[in-house]
Formats: C-alpha cells, sequence, structure tokens
C-alpha cells in the first residue's frame, strides 16, 4: 500500500480478522445479537460505529496529554456521547424510519464496549492519526461480523435482503417457497445470533490455527 | 460368516488412514471387537455402550410400531372412514409417513457423526443410535422432511459435536433437535392441524376451493386449555388412541418400556419416579388453586387447573419425555440425590408451563432442557453438602 506505511495498514487489518473485536476480543456482542434481525439495520449499525468510533479516537487522542487520569471514563462518556448523538439526530433527520427500528441502540451505541475498550487500550497511547487508523479498522472489523449475521438472519429468517424478498413470496408461494421452503423462525430471535456468531468463531479458529487456545 | 470377515478385511486395509473411524464403527456395530487388552487385570462385561443404546432402542421400539398403527387409524377416523386400530390399512399409512421420517433422522444424524468422526480422527460414537430412534417419535407426524433433516443437522453439531460429541453434550440432543424445529417452524409443531396426516393437506384442498370438511386433529391439551370438552376417555389416553406426535401417546407401552429399562438397569428409576411425583405435586397445587376457589370457570387457566392431577400423567407428553428423555445419561444429574431433585423439578415445571403458557401447549420438552442445564449444578451442590457432612464426622471423631 503506497498510502499507508506497513504498521499503519496493519492497524486497519488486524481487526478485520485475527485480531476481530466480536470473535476474538468478544467484546460488543450485545449489539450484535440485539439489531442483526435486518441486514439494513447491521449496515447502518456498522456505519455509526464506524464514524463513533473513528472520531472518538480521534479526540480522545488529541487530549490524551490534558485528561487528568483520574476522571478520564467520565471525560471519554462525553466524548462518545457527544459523537451518538450526532448520530442519532443524523438518523432522525435522513432516516426516521430506520432510526425507529434501531431506536435505542443507537443511543446504546455510548455503551459498546468495543469503544471504550479502544479508547483505553490504543487511544490514550498513541497520536492521533494511529488512533484514527485503529477506530476505523476496529469498526469495520466489527461492522463485518454484524453485516455477516445480519445477511444470514435475514436471508434466512425472512427471506429478504435488504427488505427485498429474494427467495420468491412466502404467502403467493413462489420461487423456492412453491417447493415447500420455509422461513426459519428461529433466525429472527436472538438466540440464533448467538449461534451464527459462534460459528463465525468456529470457522474463524479452525482456519487460524494460531488462534487455537488450549 | 462372510460379512464378518469382509468388515474384518476392510478394517485392516484402511487401518490408520482418514477413513479408518467409521469402518471400525461398522465392524464394533455389528460384532464384539476383536481386539483384547493385554496388561493388566479386566473385568469382562458384555453391556458396552452400544448394548447399552440397543437396549434402549428396544424399549423404543414398540412405541414406534404403535405409533405407525396410530397414525392411520387416526387418519382415517378424521377423515370420517374409520377403520380398525390393528389393520393393514392403518399400518400403511403409518408405514409411508413414520418410516420416511426414521430413514431421515437417522441418515442426516449418523452421516454427521462419521464426518466428524472423519475429520477429528476419532472414532465414531453410539450416542446417536438412540437419538435418531427419538427423534421421528417426538415431531408431528406430517413435518415436511426437510425441515427434520435441517434440525437434526443442526442438533447433532450444535447440541453435540461442538461439545465434544457424546457424553460431553449438556443437552439432550433429541430434544435441542424439538426445540429447534418449535422456534424454527413453529406452524408446523403446534396447532390442531399437526397432529393427524393429511390435516394440513385438507386444508389446502379447502383454500383452493374444494368442497370438503376440515380436519381437526385437536390434541387433548388444546382442548382443555380452551375451556371445551374432550371427546376421548381415560383409556383412549392411556392406550394411546389419541393424536399426537408419532410415539408418545401410548402410556401403557412407555410403561412397559420403562420396566424393561429399570430391569436391565439401563434407565434410571430415580428419574422417572420422581418426575412423576413432580408432575403429581404440581397437579395437585394447581387442583387445590380450584377447589379453594381461586380460578373460577371464566379464568383462561380453568381447563388445565382443573384436569385431575393424575390425569396430567396421561395426556401430553409427560411419561414419554421421563421415561426416555429425562434418564439420558450423559445430561441427567449423576448423583443419587441429585437425581431426585433433578427429576421432581422436570415434573414440576412440565406441568407449570403446560397450564400456564398457552404458547407452548407441551412444556415437558423445555423443562427437561431448561434442567439439563441445571443438572451440574444440582450435583454440586449434592456433592459439596456430602463433603461438609463428612468433613463434620471427621473432626466429631479427632475431637
Amino acid at each position: 500500500m503506497g498510502l499507508l506505511s506497513k504498521k499503519d495498514s496493519k492497524l486497519i487489518l488486524d481487526p478485520l480478522a485475527d485480531n476481530n473485536p466480536i470473535t476474538i476480543q468478544v467484546l460488543g456482542i450485545c449489539s450484535a445479537l440485539a439489531i442483526t434481525a435486518e441486514l439494513k439495520a447491521s449496515i447502518v449499525m456498522a456505519i455509526s460505529v464506524i464514524f463513533v468510533l473513528g472520531a472518538g479516537n480521534v479526540v480522545v487522542s488529541l487530549m490524551r496529554n490534558i485528561i487528568p487520569s483520574k476522571i478520564r471514563i467520565i471525560v471519554q462518556l462525553i466524548i462518545v456521547a457527544t459523537l451518538v448523538i450526532i448520530v442519532d439526530l443524523v438518523l432522525k433527520a435522513y432516516a426516521y424510519e430506520l432510526s425507529k427500528t434501531l431506536s435505542v441502540f443507537v443511543g446504546l451505541i455510548i455503551t459498546n464496549c468495543i469503544i471504550m475498550g479502544r479508547f483505553e487500550a490504543f487511544a490514550l497511547g498513541n497520536g492521533p492519526w494511529k488512533s484514527f487508523l485503529d477506530g476505523i479498522g476496529n469498526a469495520l472489523g466489527y461492522g463485518v461480523i454484524l453485516i455477516i449475521v445480519g445477511f444470514f438472519r435475514e436471508l434466512l429468517g425472512s427471506g429478504t435482503l435488504l427488505g427485498v424478498p429474494v427467495l420468491g413470496d412466502p404467502i403467493e408461494k413462489t420461487g423456492l417457497y412453491s417447493i415447500g421452503y420455509e422461513n426459519n423462525g428461529f433466525m429472527l430471535l436472538s438466540p440464533m445470533a448467538l449461534i451464527v456468531v459462534g460459528l463465525i468463531i468456529w470457522v474463524q479458529r479452525s482456519r487460524n490455527k494460531a488462534l487455537i487456545e488450549d | 460368516m462372510a460379512l464378518k470377515e469382509k468388515l474384518h478385511t476392510l478394517k485392516e486395509k484402511y487401518k490408520g488412514t482418514k477413513m479408518a473411524p467409521a469402518f471400525n464403527a461398522l465392524h464394533t456395530f455389528l460384532y464384539l471387537p476383536n481386539e483384547t487388552t493385554h496388561n493388566g487385570t479386566h473385568i469382562k462385561a458384555a453391556d458396552d455402550l452400544k448394548r447399552t443404546m440397543n437396549t434402549v432402542i428396544i424399549a423404543l421400539i414398540p412405541c414406534l410400531i404403535f405409533g405407525m398403527f396410530n397414525a392411520g387409524y387416526q387418519h382415517f377416523a378424521a377423515l370420517g372412514t374409520p377403520v380398525d386400530f390393528l389393520s393393514w390399512d392403518a399400518l400403511y399409512i403409518g408405514i409411508i409417513k413414520v418410516l420416511p421420517l426414521v430413514v431421515v433422522s437417522y441418515g442426516v444424524g449418523l452421516a454427521i457423526e462419521f464426518l466428524f468422526a472423519v475429520i477429528k480422527g476419532h472414532e465414531v460414537e453410539e450416542g446417536y443410535l438412540v437419538t435418531g430412534m427419538l427423534v421421528p417419535l417426538i415431531v408431528p407426524i406430517d413435518l415436511p422432511l426437510w425441515m427434520l433433516a435441517v434440525a437434526v443437522a443442526f442438533g447433532v453439531v450444535i447440541g453435540k459435536e461442538i461439545f465434544g460429541g457424546t457424553g460431553m453434550n449438556i443437552l439432550n440432543p433429541a430434544l435441542t433437535i424439538r426445540a429447534f424445529l418449535f422456534f424454527a417452524y413453529p406452524t408446523w409443531m403446534s396447532g390442531d392441524k399437526v397432529w393427524v396426516h393429511g390435516a394440513v393437506e385438507r386444508d389446502a384442498q379447502i383454500a383452493s376451493g374444494a368442497n370438503l370438511d376440515a380436519i381437526s386433529g385437536e390434541t387433548i391439551l388444546g382442548s382443555y386449555a380452551q375451556n371445551s370438552s374432550v371427546a376421548y376417555d381415560y383409556w383412549d389416553m392411556f392406550l394411546g388412541i389419541i393424536p399426537g406426535s408419532v410415539g408418545e401417546t401410548s402410556k401403557l407401552l412407555i410403561i412397559a418400556g420403562a420396566l424393561f429399562l429399570i430391569f436391565t438397569k439401563v434407565g434410571s428409576w430415580r428419574i422417572m419416579l420422581s418426575t412423576v411425583i413432580g408432575a403429581l405435586a404440581m397437579g395437585l397445587i394447581f387442583n387445590a388453586f380450584v377447589d379453594a376457589g381461586w380460578i373460577g370457570e371464566t379464568s383462561k387457566f380453568y381447563g388445565l387447573m382443573s384436569v385431575p392431577f393424575w390425569q396430567h400423567l396421561i395426556i401430553g407428553s409427560i411419561l414419554f419425555g421421563a421415561v426416555y428423555m429425562a434418564t439420558d445419561p450423559v445430561t441427567a444429574s449423576q448423583t443419587n440425590k441429585g437425581k431426585w431433585i433433578y427429576g421432581f423439578l422436570i415434573g414440576f415445571i412440565s406441568i407449570m408451563i403446560r397450564v400456564f403458557n398457552p404458547a407452548y401447549p407441551e412444556g415437558v420438552f423445555l423443562a427437561i432442557l431448561l434442567m439439563n442445564v441445571f443438572a451440574p449444578t444440582i450435583d454440586h451442590y449434592v456433592i459439596q453438602a456430602n463433603v461438609k457432612q463428612r468433613m463434620k464426622r471427621l473432626k466429631a471423631k479427632v475431637a
């Protein structure tokens, strides 16, 4: 990569696979379970987190030398909260229906452990550019898993993708439904999100032997 | 003995290769292994895990055959052209509907077991032999086969293989399969249409304009839940000539199977008995509510709460669950005291779910799965209590 040095590109690429915040660090599970029944919601959630974590990491990194360490958690919370409110208001203004689907979960980005985790573990000790890359990388890693889970849950649970029926019409019995296929209602329930995340972890660990723990 | 020799040569041929576990499994399933241990003293017993599993299967076969007859009988009775219970017509419908369930259950389940054994390089485990037989018995007769296949694949992989295979699973695989079906395809697993062969089809015909009477395969629990009267008498319920899952209707054959399992010491009588006691206890509590006048006839719980407490045992699948599901040696409690607690709570919670939650007309499988999760905890406290008691005794002696 010409644009980024080797070290910098590692910051972005590592969290996508070998150090994925969801499948390896097992952070941010709650939102992965809650909003992945639809692909659209997963994508919006992923974009929101990319914005919040990217911007948040930069702000925290810029302020890292003036934040008193005793009250740093409070300062970090205020930074996340500000960014989340921006996201929330933008969604309400330009994608009102979607913001209703996501309801409280946008607000709950504040409590997403990945964000506080990256602030604490990275932004407080590194410069703004590196922190920015780290934030984008981790948020992308989070988003990728969210989108994979959302894809399977919406496809198998409702037979649609982004709200568009792709397997036929379940009521008119067209497409796949004409030969007796039915949507899997279990996919729409949260336990199945946990199982899908588990299966992703399984596939990932069996492909990469370095991740296998005793 | 040609087969035995052929299997033996095959086994020798594939020794040390990836496919070895598959051939070993076939060989030891049919014959005793021809290897003997050389060192140390060993007690020779004929009852290895495969024989244990086979014993359970033998206990299940009467239920399966009865289920076939009953499937045909219910079908014709619902069509308005009743046939004798023990007739070829009834058996024919039963065979063409039930055998595919058995074949799919075993086919998919064993294929996955073999696959895992070959990939992971361990021997094929016997656990699926019983699960494969239980699954067709606890599903509705008209369940589409592909749904069963998906559920079996899910149940075997998620319910068992990821924990490390037979002996390591925390949940009963057969019930995991049923739970998956129940939550994934609820329209095929509950309601009054799925329990009698032909009812779903008939509904489709009516919907497309045919002038036919709808078939109602209302189960007894369904009728009680709606506070309506039940068309079957106690003997029908006890003998099992009622609509329901394929193999769980005949209480007589289940009791016979239970006695067989207890006699061969394969099933735990403690769990069976305590489950029944738990169910009776909950039934008595509900009866007391009704007697005390706390639940009026207008209450939506009246129908099920006013069922005489002993009658809970002959409706629904509580007995089947108690005898064949709760006693699964892997997922049940291991200690004797633990078994009493575990069984009692299964019976108690089953009846509680049955009465209180109209969305889950039969709560036995949920209750057993729940107690599967708690079984290790129960064991832990039983053992700790025992340790404490002994420590006290020891101190008293020393002092």
